[in-house]
C-alpha cells in the first residue's frame, strides 16, 4: 500500500471530521492525553531550557528504557503504574550518573551525558532483545514506547499520563514563584535561605514524570524535543517568562492535537516523530517571522539602521563642508542653501564606496533632505535638510562635550564614540544633555566641543 | 557458520577502530554531544539517498549521509548565533528534526526503502554475511565490511598524517588560532568523519548505540591515557575487547549483538572508574598511616 498524498483521499476526510466530532471515546482520550502531555513537558521544559540544560530531558528519556524493560521483566506485566515505577526510579539513576560524573572523574559534563544517554540506552535494547526471547504474553507492545505509538495506548495508560500531566501542571502553577527564583538566580536563592536541594530534586521530579509519561506516545528517542522545542520557539514572540510559558503550552498543546490527528488516520505511523516535526515547524516559522526577535525583522531593522546611518552620516558631512565655507556670522542656515557640492568633495570628506554615496545622495534627495543643482553638477541642503543636518551635529558635539567634561576621556578618543552615539541618542536624551552641560537655549551661543568647534543651537528652519 | 561468524566480527571490531579513533578527538574538542547529534541525524542522510538514487548504492549514502551530518553541525551553529540559542538547545532542536523526519520517511515510504526502525535502533549485524561483495566468480567479503574497512583506513590515513594538528587543535585551540591555523576546517573535517564513520556503521550498529561507541571507549581511556597516542591505543583497546565480549555474551544469551557491545563499553567506563576510585582511596589511607606513624 502506497499512500497518496497528491489526492484527497475521502477515507482521510472522513476520519478527520470523525475525529474532530469526539465521537470515538478512544481517540478524543488519545487527544486529551497528547495536548496535556504537550503542555506538561513544555511548560516543564521551560525551566531546564532556563537552567541551560536543555538536553537533560534527552538523557533522562533515554535513561527510562532500561527501567521499563527490567520491570516488565520481574512483574511480567504491562501495568501502566509499574511500567512507570520502572522508568522513574531508571531515569533518576541516570540523573545521578549524569551529574556524579564530571564531579568525580575528569570527565566533562558533555561527555557525561552522551554516556549516560547510550549506556542507558543500550541496556535497554539489551534488555528488549531478552524479552523478546521470553515466552510471555503482552511484550508486544514493548518497543513502541522507542518512537511512539499513540494507537497503541490503553484507556488505563492514557488515565495514568492525564493524571500525571495535570499534577505536573498543577505543581508548576503552585511553585511557580519558587522555581522561577532557584531557574534565575541559584545563589540568591540559597541567601534568601530556600531549602535549594528540595527545589532541585522537586524539579528534576517534575521532569522526571514529565518525560516518563511521555514515552508512549513520543517514544524515548524523540521526548527531547517536546520538552525543547516549544520553549525555543516561544522565545522568540515575548520575553517574559509568564507569557513564554503561556505560548510554549500552547505550542505543546497544538503539536499534540495535531500528531494525536495524524495518529487516528494513520494508525501505523509513528507519533513521537511526526508531533516532533509539527513543533521543529512551528520554531522554524518562529524563528523566522517573529516579530521584533525574528531573524527576517531582524535583518530588516538593520538594514533600516545602516541606511539610516549613512543618510545621517551624509548629512553631517554637509554641515562640516559647511561650516567650512562659512566665513561671516550671518545666518547659517540661509546661507548653506545656496553651497553647492559636489560629489568628488564628498567623498574627499568621507570616503565611501561611490555607489553607495550615490544611493544615499539619492535618497536623502527623494525624501527632500537635498537638492540636486544641474548647473553647477552638485547636490546642496534644503532647508529642511539644513536644520536635520545641524541637529545631527549638534547632537555629536554635545556628546563628545559630555564625554570630556563628565566621564573624563581625552579629546582624541571621544570622535569615534561619539561617531556611533549619535545615530542612537534620542531627542529628549539630547535636550537632558544640553541642560547638563548647563548650555540650554538660553545660555546664549559661543560654547565650543573639545575640538574647538562650535556647538550650534537649533534654529528654526524658516528664520 | 563459523565463516558468518567471523565476518560479523570482523565488522564489529572494524567499526570499534574507527568509533574509537573519531570519538578520541570529539571527547577533547568536547563536542560529544554534537557527535551524539549527527549521529541521529545521519539516518535522515541515508533515507534520503534511498530514496533519491532508488538503490542501496553505498556512494549515494555517503555523500547523503555527510552532507546532512555536516548540515547538522552547520545549521545548529547558525541557530546558536542567530538566534541566540544556547549551543546544546540549538543542538537539540536540529538532530530531533531530522531525525524525525529520517523516521517518519521510513514508515511512509516503507515499501520502496530497504530500512525499518530495528534496523535504526540495533543495526543488523546478523544480516551482514548475507550482503556479498561478488566479483565475477569470487566472493570478496561482506559490503558492510569493506565499507566500515575504507572508512577505518581514512580515518586512520588522517590521524596519522595530521596527528599533531589534531592534537594542537585539541589540546590548545586558543593557541591553534593565534598560530593561525584554520580551526573551522579541522571542525568540519572532524565533522565530515563522525559522518562517515556513523554511516560506515549504520548497519552494524544502528543510529544511536553508535554513540556509546563513539563516547564510552574514549571516555574510558581519557581518565587514565598521559597523551593523545596513549589515549587513541587505548580506546582502541577498549572497543576492541568490548566487541569480543559484547559478540559472546549475545551469543550466549541470545541477545542482540549491538547492544551488547554498547553495553559493554558502559560496563568496562564503570569497572575503570571503580579501580580508579579504589586506587584512590588504597592511596590516601596509605598516605594516612604513614603520616600516623611519623607522627607517632
Amino acid at each position: 500500500m502506497t499512500p497518496d498524498f497528491e489526492r484527497v483521499d475521502p477515507d482521510y476526510w472522513q476520519l478527520l471530521v470523525e475525529f474532530w466530532s469526539f465521537s470515538d471515546t478512544n481517540a478524543t482520550w488519545v487527544l486529551i492525553g497528547a495536548v496535556l502531555l504537550g503542555m506538561s513537558a513544555s511548560v516543564i521544559g521551560t525551566f531546564s531550557f532556563l537552567r541551560k540544560r536543555s538536553l537533560v530531558g534527552d538523557v533522562l528519556a533515554h535513561s527510562a528504557l532500561p527501567g521499563v524493560m527490567v520491570a516488565f521483566i520481574l512483574s511480567h506485566s504491562n501495568q501502566p503504574l509499574v511500567m512507570f515505577a520502572g522508568a522513574l526510579s531508571s531515569s533518576m539513576l541516570g540523573l545521578l550518573l549524569m551529574g556524579w560524573l564530571p564531579k568525580n572523574t575528569k570527565i566533562k559534563p558533555d561527555a557525561a551525558m552522551a554516556i549516560t544517554l547510550s549506556f542507558f540506552f543500550a541496556m535497554g535494547l539489551l534488555a528488549l532483545s531478552y524479552i523478546q526471547g521470553l515466552p510471555i504474553p503482552g511484550k508486544s507492545g514493548l518497543d513502541k514506547i522507542l518512537f511512539g505509538q499513540a494507537a497503541a495506548m490503553l484507556p488505563a495508560d492514557l488515565y495514568l499520563l492525564s493524571a500525571v500531566a495535570v499534577v505536573v501542571l498543577v505543581m508548576v502553577w503552585v511553585l511557580f514563584h519558587k522555581l522561577r527564583l532557584v531557574a534565575f538566580s541559584p545563589d540568591y536563592a540559597r541567601t534568601l535561605g530556600l531549602p535549594l536541594v528540595g527545589y532541585e530534586l522537586t524539579l528534576a521530579l517534575l521532569i522526571v514524570s514529565a518525560v516518563v509519561i511521555g514515552l508512549q506516545l513520543v517514544g524515548v528517542v524523540l521526548m527531547a524535543a517536546v520538552l525543547l522545542t516549544p520553549i525555543a520557539a516561544a522565545r522568540f514572540w515575548h520575553r517574559q517568562l509568564t507569557v513564554m510559558l503561556g505560548i510554549a503550552s500552547l505550542i505543546g498543546a497544538l503539536s499534540g492535537a495535531i500528531s494525536a490527528n495524524i495518529s487516528y488516520m494513520a494508525p501505523t505511523m509513528p507519533t513521537g516523530p511526526w508531533m516532533v516535526v509539527v513543533l521543529s515547524m512551528i520554531f522554524l516559522v518562529s524563528f523566522l517571522f517573529a516579530p521584533q526577535r525574528g531573524l527576517l525583522s531582524n535583518l530588516l531593522r538593520q538594514r533600516r539602521f545602516k541606511k539610516q546611518v549613512r543618510a545621517e552620516n551624509l548629512l553631517r558631512s554637509f554641515y562640516l563642508l559647511n561650516e567650512r565655507r562659512q566665513q561671516s556670522k550671518g545666518n547659517f542656515l540661509q546661507a548653506s542653501l545656496n553651497r553647492v557640492f559636489s560629489e568628488e568633495e564628498l567623498l574627499s570628506h568621507r570616503p565611501m564606496p561611490y555607489g553607495s554615496l550615490m544611493k544615499g545622495l539619492r535618497e536623502l534627495a527623494r525624501n527632500g533632505y537635498l537638492v540636486y543643482a544641474r548647473a553647477d553638477k552638485g547636490w546642496a541642503l534644503t532647508e529642511w535638510g539644513a536644520a536635520v543636518a545641524l541637529e545631527l551635529t549638534r547632537r555629536h558635539r554635545l556628546w563628545e562635550t559630555y564625554l570630556v567634561t563628565e566621564a573624563g576621556l581625552s579629546p582624541q578618543d571621544v570622535h569615534r564614540q561619539a561617531e556611533k552615539m549619535e545615530h542612537l541618542l534620542t531627542a529628549e536624551e539630547i535636550e537632558r544633555l544640553a541642560e547638563l552641560l548647563e548650555q540650554g537655549p538660553q545660555s546664549g551661543k559661543g560654547v565650543k566641543d573639545p575640538h574647538g568647534r562650535l556647538i550650534p543651537l537649533t534654529e528654526e528652519p524658516s528664520s | 557458520m563459523i565463516m558468518g561468524d567471523f565476518w560479523i566480527l570482523a565488522t564489529a571490531s572494524l567499526v570499534g577502530v574507527s568509533t574509537a579513533l573519531v570519538g578520541v578527538l570529539l571527547i577533547l574538542r568536547r563536542m560529544s554531544l554534537l557527535g551524539d547529534a549527527i549521529s541521529h541525524s545521519v539516518l535522515l542522510g541515508i533515507v534520503l539517498a534511498y530514496l533519491i538514487s532508488g538503490s542501496r548504492s553505498v556512494i549515494a549514502m555517503m555523500i547523503g549521509a555527510t552532507l546532512i551530518g555536516l548540515m547538522t553541525a552547520w545549521l545548529s551553529n547558525s541557530l546558536h548565533r542567530l538566534g541566540k540559542l544556547q549551543t546544546d538547545a540549538s543542538i537539540g532542536i536540529i538532530f530531533t528534526w531530522f531525525f524525525a523526519m529520517g523516521v517518519i520517511l521510513i514508515s511512509v515510504y516503507a515499501g520502496q526503502v530497504d530500512l525499518d526502525q530495528d534496523c535504526v535502533l540495533y543495526g543488523e549485524i546478523t544480516m551482514v554475511p548475507f550482503d556479498m561483495v561478488i566479483m565475477g566468480e569470487k566472493m570478496l567479503g561482506p559490503r558492510a565490511l569493506w565499507l566500515i574497512g575504507g572508512v577505518t583506513l581514512l580515518n586512520l590515513l588522517v590521524v596519522v598524517v595530521a596527528f599533531e594538528r589534531f592534537r594542537l587543535v585539541s589540546y590548545h585551540p586558543l593557541l591553534a588560532l593565534t598560530l593561525g591555523v584554520n580551526v573551522t576546517f579541522w571542525h568540519y573535517l572532524l565533522m565530515t568523519l563522525v559522518s562517515l564513520t556513523t554511516v560506515a556503521s549504520f548497519e552494524a550498529v544502528g543510529a544511536i548505540l553508535v554513540v556509546a561507541l563513539l563516547v564510552i571507549p574514549a571516555s574510558s581511556a581519557y581518565l587514565w591515557a598521559r597523551s593523545l597516542k596513549q589515549m587513541m591505543w587505548a580506546a582502541v583497546g577498549y572497543a576492541q575487547s568490548a566487541v569480543l565480549l559484547g559478540y559472546a555474551l549475545a551469543a550466549w544469551l541470545d541477545l542482540a549483538i549491538a547492544a551488547a557491545i554498547a553495553t559493554l563499553t558502559g560496563l568496562q567506563l564503570l569497572l575503570t572508574i571503580a579501580v580508579m576510585q579504589w586506587r584512590q582511596w588504597w592511596r590516601r589511607r596509605v598516605s594516612f598511616r604513614d603520616r600516623d606513624a611519623y607522627t607517632r
